[in-house]
Parts: C-alpha cells; sequence; structure tokens
C-alpha cells in the first residue's frame, strides 16, 4: 500500500509524462517517444490508483476489467485498416464518454459525507461531468455512423434547431436545479436521469446537423470533449491527475479544432452549430462537357510529363489505392520524374487522414507537402492526378460566392497543365457540391475504381 | 519564335540582352534562341555557356538579324560600326524589337523604325506600377547604377569610408551626401552605409524619408513645405522657393561632406542642377562626385559625361555606363526583366508572343505597334489597380461592422463575474483543483499550437488513449460497497481500458509506418 503522498508523486510524473507526450506527438522526429512517454504515464497512474489507500479490495474484479478491456482494445488497434482510423478513432472517444457517465452515477451513487456549499459543488460536479459524457458519448455514435456511411453524410437540418438546442440547454439547466434540490436520493437520480437523456439527444442532434466535409472538425471537437469530461470527473473526485490530464486533452482537441476550420476558412461555432453555407443564393450550375480518358491515355500523359503532383482525397481510402499510389510513385522517379503530393488540410474524414495513409504505404514524407506549401507551384506542374477527392478541388470555392463551401482554400490543380481527376462517377462530393474543375479543357476523367485503374496504371507503366 | 540577341554596339557596352540562366527559361516558353557569337563576351559569358541550355550561336550579326523574329538587345538601335549600315535596317518587317528606347528623347529613330512595319517595345516606357516591378530593368539598372557610383567614387577618394583608430593615428569616417533618394540613390545609400561611411540623403519627396531612415541614413530635411511626389514614381519640379531653401541646404552640406552622388532626374527634361561651381569650390580638395544624371546635362554643370574630371581640386565622374562596368551583374538582371517581359507576352507559352494593348503593362511599354507609333501611352492609372484576376476569390467582402466596445469586452466582462462569483463561494480544495485546471488547459495550447498537420490523427489518437485516464475515476470507486457502484466501476475500466490499449497502440502502429 502506498502512501498519499507517494500517489500524489506518482500522478505528478505520469501529469509529466503526458505532456512530454502530447509535446512529442507535434514533431514527426519525436512522435514515437512521445507514444512511449504517454504509455509509460498510464501505467504509472493505474499502478499508483491501484496501489493507493482507495482500493482495498475487489482486486479480482479490477485486473480482469483491466485485462479484458486492454486485449479487446489491442486487437482492435491491430486489426483496424488504416482506412477506417477515424471510424475508430470516434467510437473509442465515445467509450471515453460512456465511462465518465458511469463514472459519475457510481461516485452520486456511494455514499458521501459532504454538506453545504461543498456538497452543492460536488453534485454540480457530477451533474457536469454526466453531461459532458453523455454528450461525447452520443455525439461519437453518430459520428461514427456518419464515417462508416451507416448514417447519411448529409447534415440533417431541423426547421428550429438552433430553438431546439436552446430548449435542451434550458431543460438541462432546469433539471439541475431539481436535481441538486432533490429531496431523496431517488428524486435527484429522476433528474439526472432525464437530463442523460436529454444531453444524448443534444449529442445526436449536434452532429446529425453538420456535414459530412466538416467530419475533421467533429472528430477532434469530440477528442475535446472526451477530454473535458474526464476533467469534469477529476473535479468530481478531486483527482489533481484526471484534472490535469482531461484539461491537458480538452484543450489540445479545442485547438486542433480551431486550427482545422481555419484551414478551412470556416467560423468554429457556424461549424458547430451545423449546416453549410450561409450565404444563400442559388450555387451556380455546373454545365459542360467532361473529357473521359482511358488508362492507355493516363500513361501517356504521365510519360510525356516532367513534374507530376498527385491529390489524394477520401476516394483513395475508400479505394484502398494507397499502395498502388506508392508504387506508381516509384515506377515514375525510377523514370527520372518529380512526383509530389498535395495534401488539402481536411482531406480525408479526420485531421491528417491521407498523411496516415501515405505513410502506411512508405510514401516517404518529404514528398509529401501541405496545401499551403505547393499551392504556388501548380503553374510549373505537367500532369496533376487527382485520387478521389472532390471538394478540396473545387475552383467555385474561389470564384463562386454562393457556393456552399465559397471561401475555403482549395488546391489549384487547373492552373496546371493538365489535371486528370479519377472518380467512381459523376456524382457530386460530399458536401453535395458540383464541381466546375470537371468541366474545364485541361481537365480529363479517369472513371472507375480507382484502385483498379491505378493498377491498370502501373501495369502499363511497368510495361 | 526565334528570338535573337545581337553583340551590343556602343562602344563600351559590356552587357548582354540574355544570360545563359534567363535563356533556359525562354526556351520553356517555346522559344527558339539564338545569341550572336562573342554577345556575352563583355559579360564574362562564354558562347559555350548559352550553348550548353540550348541557344543556337549565330555566327554574325546580318545572319542574327535577318533571321529572328524578336530582337532582344539592352541599347536602342544605332549604326552598326562594321557593316555600316543601321541596326533599324537590318531588323526585318513584321519582326519585334525588344530594348532600351527611350523615345522621348529619339523621335527620329522612332520615325526610322516604324517606316519598317515592325513591333517594338521599349524597357524604359514600362509603367512603374507594382505589377511590372518585376520587368522594370530601369529599376534593376538603376540599382546597379547605384552600387556602382559608390565603388568608383571609392576608387577616386584618397582615405578610408569607415573610421579607425589605428596606432599611426585616427582616421575619420568619410561623409557621404546622396541627393535623390530613388532606386539608384537608395542602392548608393546602401552600398556607402556596408562600407562605413557617414550618409546623409536628400529628395523632395518626403515619404521617401522613411526609406532613407530605415538604410540608417540621415534624412536631410529642407526647410520649406511643399511635396514634392510627381506621377509615376518621379519628382516633379519644384517651386522657386522651395530650389532656394534647397541650394542653400547643399552649399552649407558641399562645405562638410567628402562624397557627393547626385542621382536627381525629371523625365523628359534635363536633370536639375543641384551642385553648383560655388559649391564645388567650397569642397574639400580631393573630394568626389558622381553625376549619375551626366547623360541628361548633369546636376552638377561641372560634370563631363563619360569622363572623370578634376576642377577645383574636386574629382567630378560623369559616367554614364555604369550598369555596362558591372556587366555580368546587370546581364543577369537585365535578362531576367526580358524573361518577365516574354511571360507576360506569351501566356500561352507556346513560343508566340501577342502584344495584347488591353494590357496596361503591355500597352504602356509598346511605343510601335504594326508600324504605328503608339508612343506616349495614355497616362497610366497608378495604385487604381489590375483588373481582377480570374482566380481572386470571388468571396466578395462582407462588410464587418468593428463589433462595439460592449460587444468586445461583453464576454470577458460575462466571464469574469462568473469567475469571481465563483470565487467568492467555493471552498479551498475547489480552489486548488481550479488552479491546476487552468494552468493544464493552457499547457495544453501552449504543447500543441506548433503540430505538424501531417500528425493530426496520431495526435488524436495518442489524445484520446490518454483521456483514458478515467479509468483511474473507476479505480477508485471499484472497492466502494454498494454492488451497484462496483459494478458500475467495473465496467467503466472495462471501456477506459479499451481505450487506453486500443489508443496507445494504434499509435505507435501509425507511428511506426511514418520514415522518411
Amino acid at each position: 500500500m502506498m502512501s498519499q503522498g507517494l500517489v500524489t508523486m506518482s500522478y505528478i510524473g505520469a501529469s509529466i509524462l503526458f505532456i512530454l507526450s502530447l509535446g512529442g506527438l507535434s514533431n514527426q522526429e519525436t512522435a514515437r517517444r512521445g507514444n512511449y512517454y504517454g504509455m509509460a504515464g498510464m501505467v504509472i497512474a493505474i499502478l499508483a490508483t491501484v496501489l493507493s489507500a482507495a482500493v482495498t479490495e475487489n482486486y479480482a474484479v479490477l485486473v480482469v476489467a483491466l485485462l479484458v478491456g486492454g486485449s479487446i482494445g489491442g486487437y482492435a488497434a491491430k486489426r483496424v485498416e488504416m482506412t477506417q482510423m477515424p471510424e475508430l478513432v470516434a467510437l473509442m472517444h465515445s467509450l471515453v464518454g460512456m465511462a465518465a457517465v458511469l463514472v459519475g452515477y457510481a461516485n452520486f451513487l456511494g455514499e458521501s459525507d459532504l454538506t453545504g456549499v461543498e456538497k452543492t459543488i460536488h453534485e454540480v460536479e457530477i451533474y457536469l461531468g454526466i453531461l459532458i459524457g453523455a454528450v461525447t458519448f452520443s455525439g461519437s455514435v453518430i459520428a461514427f455512423g456518419k464515417l462508416c456511411e451507416k448514417i447519411s453524410g448529409k447534415p440533417m437540418l431541423l426547421p428550429a434547431r438552433h430553438y431546439l438546442n436552446l430548449m435542451l440547454l434550458l431543460g438541462s439547466i432546469g433539471l439541475s436545479f431539481m436535481f441538486l434540490n432533490g429531496e431523496t436520493q431517488d428524486e435527484s437520480l429522476i433528474a439526472l436521469g432525464a437530463m442523460t437523456v436529454l444531453a444524448l439527444l443534444f449529442g445526436i442532434h449536434m452532429v446529425m446537423a453538420i456535414g459530412g466535409a466538416d467530419m475533421p472538425v467533429v472528430v477532434s471537437m469530440l477528442n475535446s470533449y472526451s477530454g473535458w469530461a474526464a476533467a469534469a470527473t477529476g473535479f468530481m473526485l478531486n483527482n489533481d491527475l484526471l484534472i490535469v490530464t482531461g484539461a491537458l486533452v480538452g484543450s489540445s482537441g479545442a485547438i486542433l479544432s480551431y486550427i482545422m476550420c481555419r484551414a478551412m476558412n470556416r467560423h468554429f461555432l457556424s461549424v458547430i452549430a451545423g449546416g453549410f453555407g450561409s450565404a444563400g443564393g442559388q450555387a451556380a450550375e455546373v454545365t459542360g462537357e467532361v473529357q473521359p480518358i482511358d488508362v492507355a491515355e493516363t500513361v501517356q500523359l504521365l510519360r510525356e510529363a516532367k513534374n507530376i503532383m498527385i491529390i489524394p482525397g477520401y476516394g483513395m481510402a475508400v479505394a484502398q489505392a494507397q499502395h498502388t499510389v506508392n508504387e506508381i510513385t516509384k515506377q515514375l522517379k525510377a523514370k527520372g520524374k518529380t512526383v509530389r503530393f498535395g495534401i488539402h488540410p481536411v482531406a480525408g474524414r479526420m485531421p491528417g487522414h491521407m498523411n496516415v495513409l501515405l505513410a502506411e504505404a512508405k510514401v516517404p514524407y518529404d514528398i509529401v507537402f501541405e496545401m499551403d506549401e505547393i499551392n504556388e507551384d501548380f503553374a510549373n506542374v505537367d500532369v496533376t492526378i487527382v485520387i478521389g477527392a472532390n471538394d478540396i478541388v473545387n475552383p467555385s470555392a474561389l470564384n463562386d460566392p454562393n457556393s456552399p463551401i465559397a471561401g475555403m482554400p482549395v488546391l489549384e490543380c487547373w492552373k496546371g497543365e493538365t489535371t486528370i481527376v479519377m472518380k467512381r462517377s459523376m456524382a457530386s462530393g460530399y458536401a453535395g457540391v458540383g464541381n466546375p474543375l470537371f468541366v474545364l479543357d485541361n481537365t480529363r476523367m479517369l472513371f472507375g475504381d480507382a484502385n483498379v485503374k491505378l493498377q491498370e496504371v502501373l501495369k502499363a507503366l511497368q510495361e | 519564335m526565334k528570338i535573337g540577341i545581337p553583340k551590343e554596339i556602343h562602344e563600351g557596352e559590356k552587357r548582354v540582352a540574355t544570360t545563359p540562366e534567363a535563356a533556359e527559361k525562354i526556351i520553356k516558353l517555346g522559344f527558339d534562341v539564338y545569341v550572336e557569337t562573342g554577345a556575352g563576351q563583355g559579360a564574362d559569358i562564354s558562347d559555350e555557356a548559352y550553348q550548353a541550355v540550348g541557344v543556337k550561336i549565330a555566327p554574325n550579326a546580318k545572319a542574327l538579324w535577318s533571321e529572328s523574329d524578336i530582337v532582344m538587345k539592352v541599347r536602342a538601335p544605332e549604326v552598326h560600326p562594321e557593316l555600316a549600315m543601321d541596326e533599324t535596317e537590318l531588323l526585318h518587317e513584321g519582326a519585334t524589337l525588344i530594348s532600351f528606347i527611350w523615345p522621348a528623347q529619339n523621335a527620329e529613330l522612332l520615325e526610322k523604325l516604324a517606316s519598317k512595319n515592325v513591333n517594338v517595345l521599349a524597357m524604359d516606357s514600362v509603367p512603374r506600377m507594382s505589377r511590372a516591378q518585376k520587368l522594370d530593368a530601369l529599376s534593376s539598372m538603376a540599382n546597379i547604377a547605384g552600387y556602382r557610383a559608390v565603388i568608383e567614387a571609392a576608387q577616386h577618394f584618397g582615405r578610408f569610408f569607415t573610421g579607425q583608430i589605428t596606432a599611426a593615428g585616427k582616421i575619420p569616417p568619410a561623409k557621404v551626401l546622396v541627393i535623390g533618394a530613388g532606386v539608384a540613390g537608395l542602392a548608393a545609400i546602401g552600398a556607402a552605409k556596408s562600407m562605413g561611411a557617414i550618409v546623409r540623403a536628400s529628395d523632395t519627396r518626403p515619404e521617401v524619408k522613411e526609406q532613407i531612415e530605415s538604410m540608417d541614413a540621415e534624412f536631410l530635411v529642407v526647410d520649406y513645405q511643399e511635396e514634392g511626389t510627381g506621377t509615376g514614381g518621379y519628382a516633379k519640379v519644384m517651386s522657386k522657393g522651395y530650389q532656394d531653401a534647397q541650394m542653400a541646404m547643399f552649399a552649407r552640406q558641399a562645405m562638410e561632406v567628402d562624397i557627393i552622388i547626385t542621382t536627381a532626374l525629371i523625365p523628359g527634361k534635363p536633370a536639375p542642377v543641384l551642385i553648383t561651381e560655388a559649391m564645388v569650390e567650397t569642397m574639400r580638395d580631393g573630394s568626389v562626385i558622381v553625376d549619375l544624371a551626366a547623360e541628361q546635362g548633369g546636376n552638377c554643370p561641372l560634370s563631363e559625361k563619360d569622363k572623370v574630371v578634376v576642377k577645383h581640386g574636386v574629382t567630378i565622374i560623369g559616367y554614364t555606363n555604369l550598369p555596362s562596368r558591372l556587366a555580368n551583374q546587370s546581364s543577369q538582371l537585365y535578362g531576367t526583366n526580358l524573361r518577365h517581359l516574354l511571360t507576360e507576352l506569351c501566356p500561352e507559352k507556346n513560343g508566340v508572343i501577342n502584344i495584347n494593348m488591353e494590357d496596361e503593362v503591355l500597352r504602356g511599354a509598346t511605343v510601335i505597334k504594326e508600324g504605328k507609333i503608339t508612343w506616349p501611352p495614355p497616362p497610366p492609372t497608378l495604385s487604381v489597380g489590375h483588373k481582377p484576376l480570374t482566380e481572386a476569390p470571388a468571396v466578395v467582402a462582407k462588410e464587418v461592422k468593428p463589433p462595439s466596445l460592449l460587444q468586445q469586452f461583453l464576454p470577458m466582462i460575462i466571464g469574469a463575474v462568473i469567475l469571481l462569483s465563483l470565487g467568492a463561494v467555493a471552498p479551498v480544495a475547489f480552489m486548488e483543483h481550479f488552479t491546476v485546471f487552468v494552468l493544464a488547459c493552457f499547457v495544453g495550447y501552449q504543447v500543441i499550437w506548433n503540430v505538424s498537420p501531417s500528425l493530426h490523427t496520431p495526435l488524436m489518437s495518442v489524445t484520446n488513449a490518454i483521456s483514458g485516464i478515467i479509468v483511474v475515476g473507476a479505480l477508485v470507486q471499484i472497492s466502494a460497497v454498494n454492488p451497484l457502484v462496483m459494478g458500475l466501476a467495473a465496467v467503466s475500466i472495462l471501456i477506459a481500458s479499451i481505450n487506453i490499449g486500443g489508443g496507445f497502440l494504434v499509435t505507435r502502429r501509425m507511428l511506426e509506418m511514418f520514415r522518411k
């Protein structure tokens, strides 16, 4: 059994390790070390807690739960496809939310010898912890559903959605009075249960109203929420380690969402409040003929080009084409061509999604560039291959003020000599917006499954 | 189209209109480039260097001129000393000539060229506006002239520029006065300053004060109220009262300084006399004057064009070919200016030029279009701006009302009130936790702000794993007596540890993949 002092010291050590972990993750070179810091911190935190005075019995249950949970997580981590990362992350956020709710309830049901203001504050903390946890849980579940396309990606816009949110908020506040002034524990419990239902509804409604293209922001926002839920739990349990760690995760998630919003030139609040396009007016219709080409012509274009840019989008993830893309890159580089990748900050369905996929395929990260680094360069590019991307290469974001994505910076591939767009069909992108790029004179369309087509291209290149 | 670059024939002209670096890029625009043999000699560029980037070498001037659709030169055409015929006659019909022309001073030349039914673009007539800066050869040549003026002055000046205290005695720093702080003047200020001299500068346009001071030189204020900004970045002629005050100041300065560099020019007019003979007499023996306006009559009446003279003990340098005295450098800059002009002329990159008279820059530079004299152009609409590019953001900036003071501070005030009222009632223990909470938020902010975007996904999954710390909350409740609480805690431990295990391992898997 550890003394309280030792436990506190271990907690401080764990907090420092977590901070180092997040710091390490901000740079390629130190990222791996950062992850190990995080693991070490977690082991110390768990060991210290288990050995502290708070845990006196039920060790068997504890160990079994830890081991079973850990192995389920490890198994999932091993099996998950890199293209499904967003889903996995969303699902795990929901677990944190659920845990926060359960811990809150457990704490409420357990004995407490607090009185007066301290009791009130403690109960407010329980209330908040459960509220945030429930929102995180239901929001993440919906996000998960949207990401694996079990739920439509289109924003669900209820007529009076802002009022609905307001009512849910007021309802939660009203219930908090009922909860705090409850005569018996049962009365309070009913209020707490009702609030939990409201919070779950709120989480569902919030994420339902957010459009598919904004998913990266949502994922990182939920990440932030899961941190706040942990922090609220920390207040509830008077546990500084939980507070510190929760606040770290919460604020880092919030900043990540802010960075994403800025990259999309969107206002943070308007993303959260949901719904696309505040500009009103009808977006310009896209008219014109597309110019389809076949694999042979694509190969011809690639052979003649010197400077090639590849813009991957969600379509590459869906088609699992990243390995083929890497093989093609190798072939082209062997032929003395410059091949670079242009990554839009919100390509894919979560922040940095494309980078992870390309890394999985072992594309060296020094030829992978951010949008801002290469957007100026398109004038020198001979051939741009757009693989399953749509909104991030849509010129109407720049020149059509009525477009729902107006003002979002995009990769200006149309300034290059030729753009080859690989698409399954002429359907519009996640944002449901038409794309004038497809009908430009210097754009060629290569229809079909990205991976199948790219493999044909690779084969032809190898000949 | 074929672009020909002849050897310059003006006496002492060492520049050449293109360099291998520029030519390589011109060829990329789809043109064929020919250079007369030996054209780059004066600028230390061999024929082989041109050939290495795909330029073809023409054996003599005649062959070059007759074959070229576009001729690019430095100096305006003149009589060829070897062929005994004017260069304008070598130019074939329908061709395009790009060089310095000085149409205001060379009306006769203009007529002669017009009779040949050619196009002529004058590098000296490129409008001085921001979009045209990259093809503004006047500025790039003036920059070189200013630098070289200081070098020439140093050559003829008998002392150090910088002050030194040595065992053999104290050496005072040289004092340099630069008159006219245009491109050349500023370049001279920079060069003189970096050699250690004390530099003063004067200009009639008050807005250049900042530029002069930014180069660490002293701006001499004329004690008279009048603005001297004319159109196109030049100064205008000043009133009599101003001129008197200015001359009085120069007279005082002449007695003090060691070197005077004058760069004052007014377009289309003889250069203003700023340093009179009387002033030269008051200057110390061994002083130097560099008159960059010598070509237009000089800012000092004693200066002689293209010569170095010593009068009243003062060396007066009147070279007009200062850029040519730094031939390699000026060829590089001029060649780049020409390349930028060709890029404007050939937006399609197909090797065919299109003199688009709708384009303000090209309109300004074109002095003859298909045999018709189009000089002078309509006055440039300075800073009214260029036509919006097609790619320019169409998002019209909505009128953003500056938020009122109340709106700005209301959230802060509300926040402060909430925090304070919380502080008033909250127990000490809570406040301690709250302190920790706020500090941790800021640490998170600091740590995350610079994260590289490619690591967003691993970062998110690691924070996700870390937020599994909620397991601690469940652990401390596992030993509760109440079986319901114990059950809830057990389930929480289970799901939180899924999170921990999954989060860290998947992060590790991802990071293993990031390899250079």
